[in-house]
């Protein structure tokens, strides 16, 4: 099945790549008040039902896919 | 005194590591390629080097906090074993939960290097037991995550149990956020775990060791731990 993982920063943590690409954005006259960025992280999950591949990538976020510190994630089974 | 310094793909503190402990401290180092799962017998000191693991895929040290040798060394650390992490050595050991917090992005958005000074705010540790707590130490950074980063609770127990072993600093020792060079909470340049041998340090003290490389104040940290272990 497949799975999309959304990684993006805990509010409050700093996003300087983020406010870098709102100066840019700027630049070009956009109007935009706030920009984020994460990482979107797509798996090709072997599940049999769709709770099984949700508790499976739930599984690798806490493992490895994401950094509790500073991160949290978004579970899209597709 | 033996010295192991784990090296992944992607390490380029490593050398820097080998020379400041073999050539100028005069210790038995040896690298140790990131896929062998034992540390050699006798290894008395752990410097996880500076570099780009892994090419910093995912976060900086998420994948070498994975690694074999991860293992063994997180076995060593949990008998007492000395742990020194440099720059991507501490984001591998935050990684690794052997220390806590992040090292995020710095602030400006810029790789910085250069000198910088850090005031000693722990003395009395394996690695700061020839230091004095207030003494002002010079000693190169070169990093694009150095923002040190953790929850306001965190951040609290950690101040509370004096974790915070170096502070960013002016050359005379005022800390602050004009002092703090990648925005990192508290000025934070490196901290040590509750047992007190497990330090990790965004500045490089492995390239401080001569004074006509640029200067040798690394060498406070290198001469604790001789002394520490002199000591056993």
């Amino acid at each position: 099945m497949k799975v999309r993982v959304l990684v993006s920063l805990k509010p409050g943590i700093l996003d300087p790549q983020g406010k870098a690409v709102e100066l840019g954005l700027h630049g070009y006259g956009f109007q935009v008040e706030q920009v984020r960025i994460g990482r979107l992280i797509e798996l090709e999950v072997p599940a049999g039902d769709r709770a099984e591949a949700q508790a499976k990538a739930k599984a690798m976020c806490d493992k490895l896919l994401v950094n509790p510190v500073m991160e949290k994630a978004t579970i899209e089974v597709l | 005194m033996q010295v192991a310094i784990p090296t992944f793909p992607g390490s380029n503190g490593d050398h820097d590591a080998l020379h400041a402990c073999g050539a100028v401290m005069g210790w038995d180092t040896r690298a140790v390629w990131h896929r062998e799962d034992r540390l050699p017998a006798g290894t008395d000191l752990v410097v996880v080097p500076g570099g780009f693991s892994y090419g910093d895929y995912l976060r900086c040290g998420a994948i070498a906090a994975l690694s074999p040798i991860m293992a063994d060394i997180r076995r060593f650390a949990d008998r007492g074993g000395l742990v020194l992490g440099i720059c991507n050595g501490f984001q591998t050991l935050c990684e690794a939960q052997l220390l806590p917090g992040a090292l995020l992005r710095n602030a400006s958005m810029r790789f910085i290097h250069r000198d910088v000074h850090l005031r000693v705010e722990r003395a009395g540790l394996p690695f700061t037991r020839a230091m004095a707590v207030g003494q002002v130490l010079r000693i190169p950074i070169a990093h694009a995550e150095g923002n040190f980063t953790l929850d306001p609770d965190g951040l609290a127990a950690l101040e509370a149990r004096n974790g915070v072993v170096f502070r960013y600093s002016s050359p005379e020792g005022d800390t602050g956020p004009d002092f703090t060079p990648n925005g990192a909470a508290h000025g934070i340049a490196g901290i040590v775990n509750e047992r007190g041998n497990v330090l990790g340090m965004m500045p490089h003290p492995e390239r401080a060791v001569e004074k006509i490389a640029g200067g040798d104040d690394g060498l406070w940290l290198f001469r604790s731990i001789a002394d520490m272990l002199s000591k056993v």
